[in-house]
């Protein structure tokens, strides 16, 4: 048996247990191979810090965000709907997601439809447990002093304005953070929000995620920490469109947390 | 004879009324093609963004220079309308600088203040001048930014110009009619204007009377033309700014708004029981947007508080990557089509059903699926107007009633369909990513 467990909502409820946390892992989480890795990485931290905890596996369901964003309200709402009595049945109260989108989604327009719940984006929920001293990192450990750039998502920032919590991260981990020019309120989009990741993109003269990529590899960090799914896979095509995939990573950061955890 | 100046002014005041009477209630008529929203909600939030953004130009100051030099016009506007209310006071009255006697000491200080504050918006409109003409800064040159809107901007500017001119060689003329006539209260010295004044001495009473006349009759029909021409104009937003930051979003920015009638069909194909009484739908409202009335009043309203300053163009990643949506061109197309269908609708014209529409005629389904949804327009805008909402109801339109999205946006609809992801995965794949820790 491996020492990390994954209890389904299912099973908790089945041993009349109720975890106090949801982890929403999302269609991205469970299904991009690369993203898998985050999903994992964090359920080695929750695991680590030994709260109580829950998935709910294979009934999971997309949010319905992309849906929504690309105009389909009705697929979106019976997405929405369906989820919202699964959760309600678990009688879920907190939720905890790596992926803005659906952080965003669950938090600010499940309520609308009947799903309350205190929701939580991975970045601000590990920066809780580091302040909390439940996560404590290896002084001097993988990242002391390596240049880190951090890429706003825009559901995080501006849609949320949540800004600081992943930088706060960043600097636990003892990493020189560098700012790209476009940080915070004025951050330049991956291109992959608004539903754009699932389609090509309009005629233009660059691909967004190649302007931003050209700005963080600009900073002169070998590391580009990012804090969502379709920020990842932007990034990480981009670096690979630079030919920069040997020097330059693209990380999320409960990756970067469980790496210098030693996890 | 003697009455006749008055009797000219208050025919002008009357004409400029009844025009801006007219032209306010067309433009409230156009706002309200949108449809109702309730925006009630949250008083003492909304009075404290309309107070910070729009009366302390909060969101400005995030680009210093043109915030300053906006902030020298926006106040000197503010208070050389004090010197307007003195104006309509002579021009009724037949007095002349009707609060000199009254205000005794103060009035050559105010009058100071005033010199003062004209001769800063003159300098900063020469600056803006600049900037849009011959620096040439880039957000004000765009696909949008045709003939009017570029003449538009610079007429404000020149007219600004002329006016404060005007001020100037009034006081300058008035200063001269002091020495030699009872009739002009003593103003003291105004500093600003007696530079003028070496350009009228030596003239005759009688010119200095005309010029004098002259310019105050250029300055207050000039005000009174300026108030008309601003409900034409990108100019109107030093009005709308405020009720515009008032009914601005104070949700989250990431959150769409909850369509309720789809809410309601949902419920009904699930079977689930709701709270609200089952009454039948008002009237089967079209879904999304496709033109002006199923946009919110509230949309067209941020249409015609709209600067075109481009703040909200400059920082779209869609854009800047050079895709052809730009939110200014959105909110521009919006308040276009807002005008002409007002204006149709008031000679008993087609209006809405003219076989045009907002999207399609003005905006196209290339610059809406464009939109990354970032808000960084949202952001951007210096008076909280929302080009996003727009977007996304238009694509709600293109959705729902065309069936017209992209090929692959319609294959993910598809995928949620049948494998609740927006990937081809099967559902009963969602899970593997656990299996590492389960096997071991
Ligand atoms: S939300 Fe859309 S229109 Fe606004 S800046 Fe982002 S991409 Fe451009
Ligand atoms: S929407 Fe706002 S930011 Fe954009 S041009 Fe209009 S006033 Fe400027």
């Amino acid at each position: 048996m491996s020492e990390y467990k994954v209890p389904t909502m299912a099973e908790m409820a089945s041993a009349g247990e109720s975890p106090e946390i949801l982890f929403w892992v999302g269609c991205a989480g469970s299904f991009d191979d690369r993203y898998k890795n985050v999903t994992r990485a964090f359920i080695k931290i929750l695991n680590k810090v030994g709260i109580s905890f829950a998935v709910l596996g294979e009934e999971e369901t997309c949010t319905g965000d992309p849906a929504r964003r690309a105009g389909n309200e009705f697929l979106f709402q019976m997405q929405a709907v369906a989820n919202i009595q699964t959760l309600n049945g678990y009688n879920v109260k907190k939720v905890v997601t790596a992926c803005p989108h659906c952080f965003n989604t669950i938090k600010n327009e499940y309520p609308a439809l009947g799903g309350n719940y205190e929701v939580m984006h991975h970045s601000s929920f590990l920066q809780q447990l580091i302040n909390e001293g439940k996560v404590s990192l290896k002084g001097g450990g993988t990242f002391k002093g390596k240049k880190i750039t951090y890429h706003d998502s825009c559901y995080l920032g501006r849609a949320n304005n949540i800004y600081e919590a992943p930088r706060q991260v960043l600097e636990a981990i003892d990493a020189e953070l560098v700012e790209m020019k476009r940080c915070r309120t004025k951050g330049f989009c991956c291109g992959a929000g608004g539903a754009q990741m699932f389609k090509d993109a309009e005629k233009g003269k660059k691909e967004v995620n190649i302007e931003r990529t050209e700005e963080a590899l600009n900073t002169g960090a070998n590391t580009i920490a990012v804090a969502c799914p379709f920020c990842m896979t932007m990034m990480s095509d981009g670096v690979k469109n630079k030919e920069k995939e040997a020097e330059v990573k693209v990380k999320d950061l409960a990756e970067l947390i469980a790496e210098s955890e030693g996890l | 004879m003697e009455y006749l100046q008055q009797i000219l002014f208050l025919i002008t005041l009357g004409i400029a009324s009844f025009i801006l009477y007219k032209r306010i209630a067309r433009i409230r008529s156009n706002i309200m093609l949108g449809k109702d929203i309730d925006l009630n909600n949250h008083k003492s939030q909304r009075l404290n963004n309309m107070l910070l953004i729009a009366f302390g130009q909060k969101k400005m100051f995030k680009r210093p220079v043109p915030a300053f030099l906006h902030f020298l016009i926006y106040f000197g506007f503010l208070v050389i309308n004090l010197e307007v209310l003195e104006f309509v006071i002579d021009g009724l009255t037949g007095h002349h600088r009707i609060f000199a006697p009254l205000l005794g000491g103060l009035y050559p200080v105010l009058m100071n203040i005033f010199e003062f504050l004209a001769v800063a918006v003159l300098i900063s409109c020469v600056i803006f001048l600049i900037r849009r003409n011959v620096i040439k800064v880039k957000r004000f040159h765009a696909r949008e930014m045709t003939s009017w809107p570029t003449l538009d901007a610079n007429l404000i500017l020149i007219i600004e110009i002329v006016l404060m001119l005007a001020i100037l060689t009034m006081n300058a003329s008035d200063q001269l009619l002091q020495l030699k006539n009872d009739h002009y209260p003593d103003t003291g010295h105004l500093f600003f204007s007696s530079f003028l004044i070496p350009l009228f001495d030596g003239m005759s009473e009688g010119t200095l009377v005309f010029i004098e006349r002259f310019a105050w009759w250029f300055h207050i029909v000039g005000i009174l033309g300026f108030a008309v021409y601003i409900t034409f104009s990108k100019h109107l937003h030093i009005f709308l700014a405020f009720p515009n930051t008032y009914y601005g979003d104070v949700t989250p920015k990431g959150e769409m708004r909850n369509m309720d009638a789809v809410t309601n069909e949902v419920n009904m194909m699930l079977g689930i029981q709701t709270e609200q009484p089952a009454e039948a739908p008002a009237e089967i409202a079209r879904f999304g947007a496709k033109d002006v009335n199923d946009l919110t009043w509230k949309n067209v309203m941020n249409a015609y508080a709209c600067t075109e300053c481009g703040r909200c163009t400059s920082e779209c990643p869609a854009n800047q990557t050079g895709k052809l949506l730009s939110p200014r061109k959105i909110m521009m197309d919006t308040r276009d089509r807002a005008e002409e269908v007002g204006k149709s609708l008031a000679k008993g014209g087609k209006g809405l059903e003219d076989g045009k529409s907002l999207l399609g005629d003005y905006i196209t389904k290339e610059e809406i699926n464009a939109c990354t949804s970032c808000n960084a327009c949202v952001e951007a805008c210096p008076i909280s107007i929302n080009p996003l909402e727009i977007i996304l109801e238009m694509r709600r339109y293109v959705a729902m009633e065309e069936s017209g999205s992209p090929a692959s946006w319609n294959s993910m609809f598809q995928n949620i369909e049948t494998n609740f992801a927006p990937w081809k995965f099967a559902p009963t794949d969602r899970f593997k990513w656990a299996e590492e820790f389960k096997e071991d």
